[in-house]
């Protein structure tokens, strides 16, 4: 059971004697993922909870605890660099839960992590979970149930209500991805759909998408001409004012492009279930499974 | 983050660009006396973080100094698309012997910054976009190197056949790219770009917008922040860490995350109700962020009815619970509170609220269609 996660993540924290970066490591160890190191700059050599050791390069990380896999808590303004440096390490997944990075910085960051054949997931994502295997970032391991529903999303709590919904009326999950709020992001929903397709344990998708960008409409196109599973989608911000940033910073009409209507016309056109309404979910994936 | 027309047109003119004087005016005096010394006629233009000013009579023309004090008169104070206008920009009327437009805007489809440039300007560009497609040229920016020259020059004759002019083209579409990468830009435009009869290419209009994630390194751009064009709600709002939008809707809404706080507005019109606010209280459970989101939503005149949803993962019910009775206690609520509250400490902030009078639902559904139905109560 794997989809980008899974048995043979190695996973190195970086920023894990953060605030938010030592609460999740433990969150995650507790979970069953396979954390092998720690990285925060000036504090080499330390033991976190007396289990995972402590370096001050991913580099060290990566050579020394076998680190394949990071995951990413570290403030905005040093966040552009943390990826840089996974990728230059040799990491071949990156997923960086950091909110509030500038988009110059990841105008630069994204054609640097695909050259040096590296995938990022994020930022301002919550990250990813196998469900009963492995997860990387903040997702709740208690929501989740093992099963065969692929879940992707650009959300962060209205996901983890989706899982929960699912979970409630006994429909698992194989795994469930957060791909991000931002403009910009490492990985976006057709790279998941193609991931799901290729999963042998994945039988349905489900999909939530928002206001902002063309990403879904893209995907919806990828739906009717590759996927050979069922999709259901749902778009956040059908009361959405345009032209205002709804907290995401990528959750924003501009000028009529990017509307929740204009997203959902194009899930209709491409066969793709439309859920009015997160509940929508459980009836629309039991009918198509 | 917006700024105005007059902040724009002075970031372009500090990158070399030639931006023809302009004097920004708060009062119809102020107004009077820069039509004064320009001499001749002037526009007035409204200085409002809206679109569609021309269309609503913010931008007028004025032939003598009395007359500019009149438009001034007029545009000071209008409401564009709900916003007061409270500043003008005096600028002397141009020659025009035509009119370009150029625009950098971040593009997220193909993750790089991307040109546009049509010799179709001072008109509204998507509907240049619609109906003349083949009078636009788009040309994208590899990150790692910047715009090239030749792209400038490329750009340049495609918007003017001379030679000469296109090329002051060409240079002032090089200086709006380093303005717009020093500024944390997102959308720099010059709509329009004139060519005037002595052969002179000029900046007219400007407009910016700025990456909020960028502001923290560019002190100078923050300080650029107009409070008073912005909703002093969403302000406060801003200070305390919440993000919020202000609706016209009386179901008020709190939720934590931006998706979900979407999805909740979206089922509040789906069971007929209409929301009040897009309101997110964010990951962290500080109580008093809370009580600062319960004085913003009642603060609202319309709203009818309370809503919370909240879905713990890193925010514990407990902590939200806590806000909320401690809120309750410090401002006075005369309307009914709907609360959803499941995940993280479920059961402990389920206790909280009961000791204190609260019901406190798990289905998300059934608030919403409760809040929905208590704003008739």
């Amino acid at each position: 059971m794997s989809v980008f996660i899974g048995e043979d993540t190695k996973l190195v924290v970086q920023g894990i004697t953060g605030r938010d970066g030592s609460f999740h490591t433990r969150q995650m160890a507790e979970y069953g993922t396979d954390v092998v190191a720690g990285v925060t700059p000036g504090k080499g050599g330390r033991t976190f909870d007396d289990t995972i050791p402590v370096y001050d390069t991913v580099e060290e990380a990566v050579q020394e605890a076998g680190a394949n896999t990071s995951v990413i808590y570290v403030p905005p303004r040093f966040a552009a660099d943390a990826i840089f440096e996974a990728a230059d390490a040799g990491v071949e997944l990156i997923v960086c839960i950091t909110e509030g990075i500038p988009v110059a910085d990841m105008l630069r960051v994204l054609p640097y992590v695909r050259e040096k054949g590296a995938r990022l997931i994020g930022p301002n994502c919550p990250g990813l979970i196998v469900p009963g295997v492995c997860k990387v970032g903040i997702l709740p391991g208690h929501i989740v149930l093992e099963g065969n529903v692929g879940v992707v999303s650009r959300s962060g709590t209205l996901t983890y209500e989706v899982i929960f919904q699912l979970t409630r009326a006994g429909i698992g999950q194989s795994a469930c991805i957060g791909i991000g709020g931002d403009p910009l992001i490492g990985t976006n929903f057709i790279d998941c759909l193609e991931a799901f397709e290729a999963d042998p344990g994945t039988a349905a998708i489900a999909m939530m998408g928002e206001i902002g960008g063309t990403d879904e409409q893209q995907a919806a196109e990828y739906v009717a001409k590759h996927m050979s599973k069922p999709v259901v989608g749902f778009i956040a911000g059908q009361t959405a004012p345009p032209g205002r940033r709804m907290g995401h910073a990528g959750a924003i009409i501009s000028g009529s492009e990017g509307t929740a209507e204009e997203k959902m016309r194009s899930f209709r056109d491409n066969g793709i279930g439309v859920a009015e309404r997160p509940a929508d979910f459980v009836g629309l994936l039991q009918e198509r499974m | 983050m917006n700024i105005h027309e007059y902040q724009a047109r002075d970031i372009l003119r500090e990158h070399g660009i030639p931006v023809p004087p302009g004097e920004v005016a708060r009062t119809p005096e102020e107004a009077e006396e820069a039509a004064r010394v320009y001499g001749g006629a002037v526009v007035v233009k409204a200085q409002v973080h809206a679109g569609g000013r021309g269309k609503a009579g913010g931008v007028k023309l004025a032939s003598t100094p009395g007359e500019a004090r009149e438009k001034a008169e007029g545009i000071l104070g209008m409401e564009i698309k709900g916003i007061t206008v409270r500043k003008v920009l005096v600028a002397p009327a141009e020659e025009i012997e035509s009119e370009a437009y150029v625009g950098i805007v971040m593009d997220r489809a193909n993750k790089c910054d991307t040109f546009m440039v049509s010799p179709e300007g001072g008109v509204d560009i998507e509907e240049v976009a619609a109906t003349m497609p083949d009078r636009i040229k788009r040309v994208r920016v590899d990150p790692r190197y910047g715009v090239l020259p030749h792209q400038l020059a490329w750009m340049g004759h495609f918007l003017y056949e001379d030679g000469k002019v296109a090329r002051q083209a060409a240079a002032i579409m090089g200086q709006l790219y380093q303005a717009y990468v020093a500024s944390g830009a997102t959308l720099a435009e010059i709509n329009p770009l004139i060519l005037n009869p002595a052969g002179e290419v000029r900046a007219i209009d400007a407009k910016m917008n700025i990456d909020d994630n960028a502001l923290f390194r560019l002190p100078e751009i923050a300080a650029l922040r107009d409070l008073d064009a912005e909703n002093p709600a969403e302000i406060r709002a801003r200070d305390a860490g919440l993000s919020y939008v202000q609706l016209d809707g009386n179901v008020g809404c709190c939720v934590n995350g931006a998706g979900l706080s979407m999805a909740t507005m979206d089922l509040v019109k789906y069971y007929g109700g209409e929301p009040a606010n897009f309101l997110d209280i964010g990951g962290s459970s500080n109580p008093d962020k809370v009580v600062t989101a319960l004085e913003l939503i009642t603060e609202d005149e319309n709203v009818r009815s309370i809503l919370f949803n909240i879905f713990g993962g890193i925010t514990r019910c407990d902590d939200v619970a806590n806000g909320i009775v401690e809120a309750t206690k410090r401002i006075d609520i005369d309307m009914p509170i709907t609360i959803r509250l499941t995940g993280t400490n479920e059961e402990l902030g389920v206790k909280i609220l009961e000791e204190h009078g609260f019901e406190a639902m798990v289905d998300m559904d059934r608030a919403v269609e409760t809040a929905v139905r208590r704003v008739a109560a």
